[in-house]
């Protein structure tokens, strides 16, 4: 019997030839990850397992990004006990402020992920590597200890979905679009414990970036990886950059999936996700008359540089709506350099937009851009649960960049066609 | 291992935002983030919740991020155990390796209502509503996560098998 991708790259990963889904495994991992929240904790836990060193001072990456540039006093004591534990363990790959970026676009732009390779990171987010072609997800504190100390980890091999993405894509629908419609068609725990494999002749057509959007939010719906095979894209993606081995994997033609969905994108609106779920989506059309206060262009989501090249088209020769706080953040630091490099930062800022160092601050309610109570925001990141960006009354509204450039201009939700100077 | 307790009863895709609120996860210890406890669902769960009581959830509960500070703050505020429908993966996992106790029981949540005194047998999964005066059936645990449970959680687990191979 055939395997697919996910159960493929498993299999290597704990030494077998065969695996199918619900079995138990014991897999090494390439790479783990934390960040400035989750990593004090498993810090903690890792020093109660009584060995002294990490499994492989190369494999283990800690990146400061949620809470920084620190916000306040226990943050910095954060990042300080983090940092301390990078020294003490020689880590060898550690992104200070200044040099890091938002993990889940910094460590591919690294070369740290690659396909074939099996990640594990204490972020739910950590799923979006799966665009190179890898198996990779997020863990919590504890799952993480054990695998710094370990160099595996336990996996129940998960059933797979297969997404085939067909048809013409309209003008502005991005991987945003594509994946907010999926969640919207199988709700926020429509693949749950599943893999997401996503496949057809658009998402070849998909940028990287695009497709890492997309993994990225395979989460959204409850999903244990999102995965894409790997092709020449991802071939010119990771040339030059891999610091690690790596493998491509296929799914075979006869490997079974647990559901096939074909959707055609042909007459596919952009897409806009509603309170207080990422499931509720409504195409641009049914959403044109929120009004908003607060635009957010970034995020582990959508803060690379064809975001932020969208955004610059939609925003040059605008200005920012007199209510609206814009506010933009570049996914890493080269990205942001890239984006000044085009001009794209200028544009922002005649635009009359907030640049920012990356920090993943507002998707979380972090800093940076805190809503008040009963204030409502359209953002490119990939949560809108209550109170996910400040008061417990306010709203946020998710959608892709364009959406939300051509937002920030109007004041309220627009789609881009509306302010687009030709 | 029995708990009993008052039940407080929540809806379906209760995430870890609902949970424990990221404005609260500048710190890790437990205490702090028990205070904080569902705050956005229900601002005085804090104050309410007695020591053994127990959280009955809808569908995918824990969802969202993979801060493990939710199981810690649901632990470290008193709660016992969670029963409900399903979980989120990672919640589930983080569940286990920190010690909280979880059950999923469709029927129990469908039949449960807030403020019924229960009584839950860990290792056979069976739910008492002492209120009601009914008895349902949680999903079996799986045996791994049950040798998770009996090592102490994962560390503890993991520190055997360190020493195993020492």
């Amino acid at each position: 019997m055939g395997m697919t991708i996910t159960e493929k790259i498993l299999a290597a990963h704990a030494g077998k030839d065969f695996v199918e889904p619900g079995e138990l495994i014991s897999a090494k991992v390439d790479l783990v990850l934390g960040n400035d929240i989750t990593a004090p904790l498993a810090i903690k836990e890792f020093r109660k397992i009584g060995i002294d060193k990490v499994f492989d001072k190369k494999r283990v990456v800690l990146v400061p990004d949620h809470f920084t540039p620190n916000k306040d006093i226990k943050s910095a004591e954060q990042c300080k006990f983090m940092r301390e534990f990078v020294r003490e363990q020689e880590l060898e790959f550690y992104y200070e402020v200044g040099r890091m970026g938002i993990e889940h676009c910094l460590l591919p732009e690294e070369g740290l992920v690659g396909p074939g390779q099996v990640i594990i990171g204490a972020d739910s987010h950590t799923c979006t590597y799966g665009a190179l072609g890898a198996f990779s997800t997020g863990v919590g504190s504890t799952d993480l200890a054990a695998a710094m100390a370990l160099g595996e980890t336990w996996f129940k091999v998960p059933e797979s979905l297969k997404f085939i993405y067909y048809g013409n894509l309209p003008r502005w629908v991005s991987g945003k679009d594509l994946i907010l419609y999926t969640i919207g068609k199988i709700g926020v725990d429509g693949a749950l414990y599943r893999a997401m494999e996503f496949t057809g002749p658009v998402i070849e057509e998909l940028s990287m970036d695009s497709r890492f959007t997309m993994c990225n939010m395979a989460i959204e719906a409850g999903g244990e990886n999102g995965i894409i095979a790997p092709d020449e894209k991802t071939k010119q993606y990771i040339e030059g950059r891999m610091k690690f081995p790596y493998e491509f994997y296929y799914s075979d033609e006869d490997a079974k999936y647990l559901e096939v969905y074909e959707i055609d994108v042909t007459n596919m609106e952009l897409q806009v996700a509603f309170p207080h779920l990422p499931e509720n989506t409504k195409p641009v059309s049914e959403a044109v008359n929120v009004r908003i206060d607060q635009a957010v262009i970034g995020s582990c989501t959508n803060g690379r540089i064809e975001d932020l090249r969208i955004a610059a088209e939609v925003l040059k020769g605008n200005k920012v709506h007199p209510d609206v706080r814009a506010i933009i953040f570049p996914g890493t630091q080269k990205i942001y350099m890239q984006a000044m490099k085009e001009g794209l930062v200028e544009i922002f800022i005649e635009a009359g937009a907030a640049v920012s160092t990356p920090t993943c601050g507002p998707c979380l309610g972090g800093h940076m851009g805190i809503l008040a109570k009963g204030e409502r925001a359209i953002a490119t990141t990939n949560r809108n649960f209550v109170g996910r960006m400040g008061h417990p009354e306010s709203e946020v509204y998710l959608s892709n960049p364009a959406v939300a450039a051509a937002s920030a201009v109007l004041g309220r939700i627009a789609h881009p066609d509306e302010v687009i100077k030709k | 291992m029995k708990f009993s307790g008052k039940v407080w009863k929540f809806g379906d895709d209760i995430d870890t935002d609902l949970i424990i609120p990221a404005r609260y996860l500048n710190t890790s210890d437990p205490e702090e983030l028990a205070k904080h406890c569902m705050e956005d669902a229900d601002a005085s769960f804090y104050s309410k919740v007695q020591k053994g009581d127990i959280i009955v959830a809808g569908k995918n509960f824990g969802c969202g991020s993979s801060r493990e500070h939710a199981p810690v703050a649901i632990k470290a505020c008193g709660v016992s155990c969670v029963i409900a429908k399903t979980f989120a993966r990672i919640f589930y996992r983080n569940a286990f390796n920190i010690g909280l106790s979880i059950f999923e029981c469709e029927e129990a949540v469908e039949k449960i209502d807030e403020g019924d005194v229960l009584e839950v047998d860990a290792s056979t999964g069976i739910i008492k509503n002492l209120t009601k005066n009914e008895e349902y059936r949680a999903t079996p645990v799986p045996e791994f996560m049950q040798e998770i449970i009996s090592a102490g959680g994962l560390i503890n687990y993991v520190k055997k098998k360190v020493s195993r191979n020492a």
